[in-house]
């Protein structure tokens, strides 16, 4: 198997006295689909987090590509082609749907009024969202300039998962993408997210739906008290043994210590 | 294995998901039938401007009939004389209000930068235009240390320029040592002070550089605040800093960078009291009466004070509704009181609204 395109080793990260990671490893390898299941306050948007450089681990170490890096921002994480969905969904929400899915990349007009008057090129980014959002068909396409609060909440999760599949370019962390989202929606979801992969880029999907979750992925990390407890594939157990697994029902073959 | 657990194969639906054969291909559409009422919250969620132009046009109708004199050409050139400078205090206080933040220093700032301007001129002999520039800088400066204590130190932003409201007043009259450097003697020795009271005079109305300058000001910034990335991004940091901090903008360098931007404007406005008082004195009422002026202008405005919602053009018509209650009420000859009492009473009014308009997405 190849090395590993993004990997941690050792990661903690401590609020207060809550040890939300606790000397937790992570392995992503190219071009999988890798689920991460746990309980509810596992940690598991603790780790998409410090992947993301939306907080800065206590310790330990992160590399990607084989070089260590140390993200400050999200936007230092983006930079570096790390796209995440995060489980707040990271929305303004008095903005558009246009505005929201460029922030912090808006594009601007051609010539003189883009490079001296830095005008944003207002009816390039609206093509690019509606055609972005229609693939997930979720909008009509006169809504682009509505304001994100008008929307409903799986509308929302619909433009977040769209942006970050539009911008992903080494890595696409989505974090309960499709908790929101309707069976129609849900599905398209997944369909983008085997698109994603399609295009040869890695995805990494913490969801709490094992339907989905056994549907999509390569691996499966389990994540359990703030570390990786095991990875397992879907093929070779069921969803019955990963639930056990992720609650301390069961353990996993080759563990020792019950965690 | 138990058999009902087998994992799908990828591609195929499971079970519960065959409903989706034929299911409609078509994209959500709304058209819920709103009411009238429901349509005119919609339109000023869109525009939250246009309550005060409404307030604007009624007020200017209303004083017309009451009054023969009010739709002079003298009139309204005097209104917007006098409101210039409020008017440059707004676009910095609008700046900050949009960050969710406060800017209590404004008036401060520009008192305190046109007296360096003028001390700089007369008292240490530099050349006017120099003394400007400084005082420009140090403007945004003081701007600056306030951004910074609300960026870096994360203290609250209405602390932070209570602070050096009081800080930035008390070195100003320390500084210039309480003194006043009269009119006369600015126009003989430093006219460039003295610039933004010079006026042009089409058919006999005196309309100062003042006005021109600070309608200028306000087109900028609303072209910047609208075209712009950064604009965007200074709307962003004010709706939800947390949301827009995981979306990639930079919000501490972008409040760091809206209230210096705040501390020069308030410098420019510090220039143009020089232009329209014409001496430089430190204490000239705008210390302390700037930053209510300018909050005025912007709560009427329709600027929401928990950030992220209104526009630039509304804090104008703020001011413009205030400059013409002064005036109208001046010219209709009621007790001067009534203007404080019905600013007032707009001020909840704008408020009430921007709630009422807030709970659009509810
Ligand atoms: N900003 C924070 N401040 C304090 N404690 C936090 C913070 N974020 C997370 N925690 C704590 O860290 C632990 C792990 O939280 P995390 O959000 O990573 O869990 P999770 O696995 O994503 O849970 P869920 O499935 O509910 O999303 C929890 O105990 C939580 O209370
Ligand atoms: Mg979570």
């Amino acid at each position: 198997m190849n090395a590993p395109i993004l990997q941690a080793k050792g990661l903690t990260k401590r609020y207060g006295r809550v040890t939300a990671l606790d000397n937790c490893d992570f392995e992503l390898l190219p071009g999988e689909i890798l689920a991460i299941i746990g309980d509810n306050g596992a940690g598991k948007s603790s780790l998409i987090k410090a992947l993301s450089g939306a907080v800065i681990p206590d310790s330990g170490e992160i590399t990607l590509e084989g070089r260590a890096v140390a993200f400050r921002t999200p936007i230092e994480a983006r930079a570096a082609g790390i796209e995440t969905v995060y489980q707040t969904l990271a929305m303004s929400p008095a903005l558009s749907i246009a505005d929201n899915m460029f922030m912090g990349r808006e594009l601007r007009r051609p010539g003189i009024m883009g490079s001296v008057f830095r005008q944003l090129d207002r009816p390039r980014m609206a093509k690019f969202a509606r055609e972005k959002l229609n693939e997930l068909g979720l909008m009509t396409i006169q809504n682009i300039h509505q304001p994100v609060e008008t929307l409903s909440g799986g509308q929302r999760q619909g433009v977040a998962v769209a942006r970050a599949a539009a911008f992903g370019s080494r890595v696409v962390i989505l974090d309960e993408p499709t908790a929101a989202l309707g069976v129609k929606e849900s599905r398209r979801v997944l369909d983008l997210i085997r698109d994603v992969r399609a295009r040869g880029l890695p995805v990494i999907l913490i969801s709490h739906n094992m339907p989905h979750v056994f549907e999509v992925a390569d691996r499966i990390h389990i994540h359990r008290l703030g570390r990786r407890l095991c990875v397992i594939r879907p093929q070779d157990h069921s969803m019955s043994d990963a639930v056990a697994f992720m609650t301390g029902a069961k353990l996993p073959e080759g563990v020792q210590t019950a965690a | 294995m138990p058999a009902d657990m087998t994992p799908a194969k990828a591609g195929t639906a499971t079970t519960y998901e065959d409903g989706l054969h034929g299911a409609s291909t078509r994209v959500a559409e709304f058209h819920e039938d709103r009411s009238p009422l429901k349509k005119i919250q919609h339109w000023l969620h869109q525009t939250p401007s246009a309550v005060p132009l409404i307030v604007l046009m009624v007020a200017l109708i209303v004083f017309g009939l009451l009054s023969d004199n009010f739709f002079k050409a003298t009139t309204l050139s005097t209104i917007l004389q006098q409101i210039s400078i409020v008017g440059i205090l707004g676009i910095a206080q609008t700046l900050v209000i949009l960050t969710a933040g406060i800017d209590l220093s404004v008036g401060a700032i520009a008192v305190f930068s046109s007296v360096l301007m003028g001390q700089l001129t007369f008292r240490y002999g530099l050349p006017a235009e120099l003394a400007i520039a400084i005082g420009l800088l140090l403007g945004t400066a003081m701007g600056f240390v306030n951004g910074w204590l609300v960026a870096r130190m994360r203290l609250p932003p209405f602390i932070v320029t209570l602070g050096t409201w009081q800080i930035l007043l008390a070195s100003n009259f320390i500084f210039s040592a309480n003194e006043t450097i009269r009119s006369s003697e600015v126009a003989a020795r430093a006219p460039a002070l003295q610039f933004w009271g010079q006026a042009i005079q089409p058919g006999g109305v005196r309309v100062l550089y003042a006005v021109f300058l600070m309608i200028a000001l306000v087109a900028i910034m609303a072209y910047v605040l609208r075209h712009t990335a950064w604009g965007r991004h200074v709307y962003a940091t004010g709706d939800d800093p947390a949301a827009a901090e995981l979306a990639g903008v930079p919000t501490r360098r972008v409040l760091i960078q809206v209230y210096a931007l705040a501390g020069l404007f308030c410098a420019i406005a510090g220039w143009v009291m020089i232009g329209r008082f014409g001496s430089v004195s430190p204490t000239a009422s705008t210390g302390q009466l700037g930053n209510i002026q300018s909050i005025t202008a912007v709560v009427i405005g329709g600027i929401s004070l928990f950030g992220g919602r209104g526009s630039i053009i509304g804090m104008f018509f703020g001011a413009l509704i205030v400059g013409v209650f002064e005036m109208g009420l001046r010219l209709v000859g009621t007790d001067p009181q009534w203007t404080f009492f019905l600013i007032g009473a707009l001020i909840i009014f704008a408020v009430t609204v921007d709630q009422w308009i807030r709970k659009v997405s509810a």
